[in-house]
């Protein structure tokens, strides 16, 4: 992938982590819900309570990836109207008030239905600073990364604990803004993760790639972020900040992101 | 949208999963193309082809259903014969067989009007493995008999209320089972949809069809057939039934869609022959019912085996090649079916067969009596009976 131009809101964060020996902390969001005056505010909240980077959660009907909490997040979200254009809407709102990188997580039917080049386009002059479209895999991304390119916008890599050496390789080629590492088989939400797995995958791809690596899926507490982040420049958080949000409890959530930044602070120093 | 083209017919196809599938989507892939090709294998799914399902199927000369129309012969593909009464035992078992080799302890499936489930926990039953079916909550309460006899059969049935609760939902649920277990685990798709190499395996195990068809007729009219007509809800009947005559110009191939309530109220399953474009749903590109943003829409047909709002991306390349047509009926029109060949030949067919068999009612003034016409019967109407006298206001 040829060099970006100009460097990015994402890889500033990560530069920025690196010199103070910090983790990053992601945090996901579900766009529109629980409904999108809260997502909007939820996002400027997280920034305040420690979030590096925010995962804009974008509702599709059919969310292979997704455990029962984000599927029901965006079904809510469905159900309340939420469509393309609100979700341009959203983060223009979050752009016009926050300089935190910005990510848009959604699948590919979507994008692909609106054309994907003006979904990057759209999108990034809304504020969004890359993708990560977890139903395309490396093999059916050539296009995608293309594009993405060509408009200095970032498209995620995915690695999880089966990925194969060669497959590897030719993922961590390509990566660009941070490589999401899939911390165990199966969807997001999951309860109890064991990162030895995971942590032998992270190593392998260091040796590909200088490009930044990133933890999801099952990360739920501040004991798993600290035991996660061992492995990896930054964790995400999705379900656990999206359960509390679809509850109603706003403040769990932040506090919950609060607690995760101290602990990450506290176990790698600030 | 260009890609590394792999596993495409034409355009449509793919690979469009979660990076935690793929590992098993190559292991699966080198697996068949080894095994595709191995006489043993080939041998062993032969052998249960015929001594366990009852292979080949009689291609039936339905006389009185020809005389009542009185114009081309029609004859009947009898998939229903089936041991599990449908032709999904066809990819079950060749699925099952696949798995066994590759060492796997347990087989998950969706389904959708429960005659895959059935067909897989049959398979699951007889090889010895574990089995974990998922079935759209609204498909659990109108397909009751067919749950039950999962449980029968040892499986395990989970309901999935998720999305909408049908097919779709059933899919995902079980794609994501698979992600969480996938290195002991094999996902046995029930149709000839999902990732390569699902769509190319399920219709190398479901050609039969069409093979038996091709020899049977030349056996029987001396020729081959003018029209082969299959209903197409996913499409694995369809494109079993038509891929062996896919270069033969002169046999004209009908998929029949689930039209459902009719075209006023836009509730119906019409993914080729309607108003559905390419897009991508359970990792293949392929049309797809969805709106003007891309949502998924729920499809809808009184036959729980058709309501899919995607289709197999063979059949979407078949459609723009005009390979084969693709034409629908309405849930009326199949409720109409299902008793005709009831009563004319003592016949009770599948709700999904019966839409094929509807169609009869349009193809048939148009065709002449020196002509024939084959329809494959996918599967037996037992499971559809409750569900269809409710249709005609009777309790039973």
């Amino acid at each position: 992938m040829k060099e970006l131009q100009k460097k990015t809101r994402v890889e500033k964060k990560f530069e920025a982590l690196r010199k103070a020996g910090r983790k990053g902390l992601i945090i996901y969001i579900t766009a529109g819900a629980p409904d999108a005056e809260t997502s909007v505010r939820a996002v400027l909240e997280a920034e305040k309570a420690g979030a590096d980077i925010v995962e804009l959660g974008i509702p599709f009907s059919d969310p292979m990836a997704d455990g029962p909490v984000i599927q029901s997040a965006s079904v809510r979200a469905l159900q309340q109207g939420m469509t393309t254009a609100k979700e341009r809407a959203i983060v223009r709102k979050i752009r016009a008030s926050s300089e935190i990188p910005l990510y848009g997580m959604g699948y590919i039917n979507q994008m692909y239905h609106y054309g994907f080049e003006n979904f990057v386009t759209d999108f990034q002059q809304a504020g969004l600073d890359g993708l990560i479209v977890p139903d395309v895999p490396h093999e059916e991304s050539a296009d995608m990364r293309r594009i993405c390119a060509a408009h200095g916008f970032h498209l995620t890599e995915f690695i999880t604990p089966g990925t194969t050496e060669a497959r590897m390789q030719a993922t961590c080629k390509d990566a660009s803004g941070f490589v999401y590492c899939v911390s165990n088989n199966g969807v997001t939400g999951v309860k109890k993760v064991d990162y030895t797995q995971i942590g032998a995958v992270c190593s392998k791809a260091r040796a590909c790639t200088d490009t930044p690596l990133a933890i999801g899926f099952g990360i739920g507490s501040p004991e798993a972020a600290v035991e996660a982040a061992a492995h990896a420049d930054a964790v995400i958080v999705g379900s656990a900040v999206v359960g509390r949000l679809l509850k109603g409890d706003f403040d769990g959530a932040m506090a919950l992101i609060r607690a995760m930044r101290e602990a990450l602070d506290a176990a790698y120093g600030s | 949208m260009q890609t590394n083209g792999k596993g495409r017919f034409g355009k449509y196809g793919g690979q469009y999963v979660p990076e935690i599938v793929m590992p098993a989507l190559e292991e699966l892939e080198q697996a068949y193309l080894k095994y595709r090709d191995d006489p043993d294998f080939q041998k062993e799914f032969r052998f249960y082809l015929k001594e366990y399902a009852g292979r080949p199927t009689n291609l039936y000369y339905a006389k009185k259903l020809t005389e009542h129309y009185g114009r081309a012969r029609i004859f009947l593909k009898r998939e229903d014969l089936l041991h599990t009464g449908a032709h999904k035992i066809n990819n079950a078992l060749g699925q099952a067989l696949l798995a066994k080799r590759m060492g796997k302890k347990r087989i998950v499936a969706e389904t959708g009007a429960g005659q895959h489930g059935v067909a897989t926990a049959t398979v699951a039953a007889l090889f010895g493995m574990e089995c974990h079916v998922f079935m759209g909550a609204v498909d659990v309460e109108r397909q009751k008999l067919n749950v039950f006899r999962m449980k029968l059969l040892g499986a395990k049935v989970i309901p999935v209320t998720s999305g909408t609760g049908t097919l779709k939902d059933a899919t995902s649920e079980a794609i994501r089972y698979w992600a969480t277990n996938i290195t002991d685990t094999h996902y046995i798709i029930g149709s000839a949809v999902g990732p390569y190499p699902y769509p190319m395996m399920v219709r190398d195990f479901q050609k039969v069809i069409g093979e038996e068809i091709r020899a049977q007729a030349v056996e029987r009219i001396g020729g081959l057939p003018d029209y082969v007509v299959a209903c197409v809800g996913g499409g694995s009947n369809a494109i079993g039934t038509f891929y062996d005559f896919r270069n033969d110009k002169s046999v004209k191939k009908i998929g029949v869609e689930a039209g459902g309530r009719g075209e006023a109220t836009g509730d119906n399953a019409k993914t080729l022959s309607g108003a559905g474009e390419p897009g991508i749903l359970h990792g293949a590109y392929s049309y797809l019912l969805q709106t003007d943003d891309g949502q998924v829409v729920e499809a809808y047909s009184i036959s729980a085996g058709l309501d899919y709002p995607g289709v197999g991306p063979e059949h979407s390349f078949f459609k723009d090649t005009g390979i084969a047509e693709y034409v629908s009926v309405t849930d009326q029109e199949a409720l109409a079916a299902f008793q005709r060949l009831s009563r004319i030949e003592g016949i009770i067919p599948a709700m999904e067969s019966s839409h094929a068999l509807a169609y009869l009612e349009k193809l048939m003034p148009q065709t002449k009596p020196d002509e024939s016409v084959v329809v494959t019967l996918s599967g037996r109407g037992d499971k559809d009976v409750a569900m269809v006298a409710k249709a005609l206001g009777e309790e039973i």
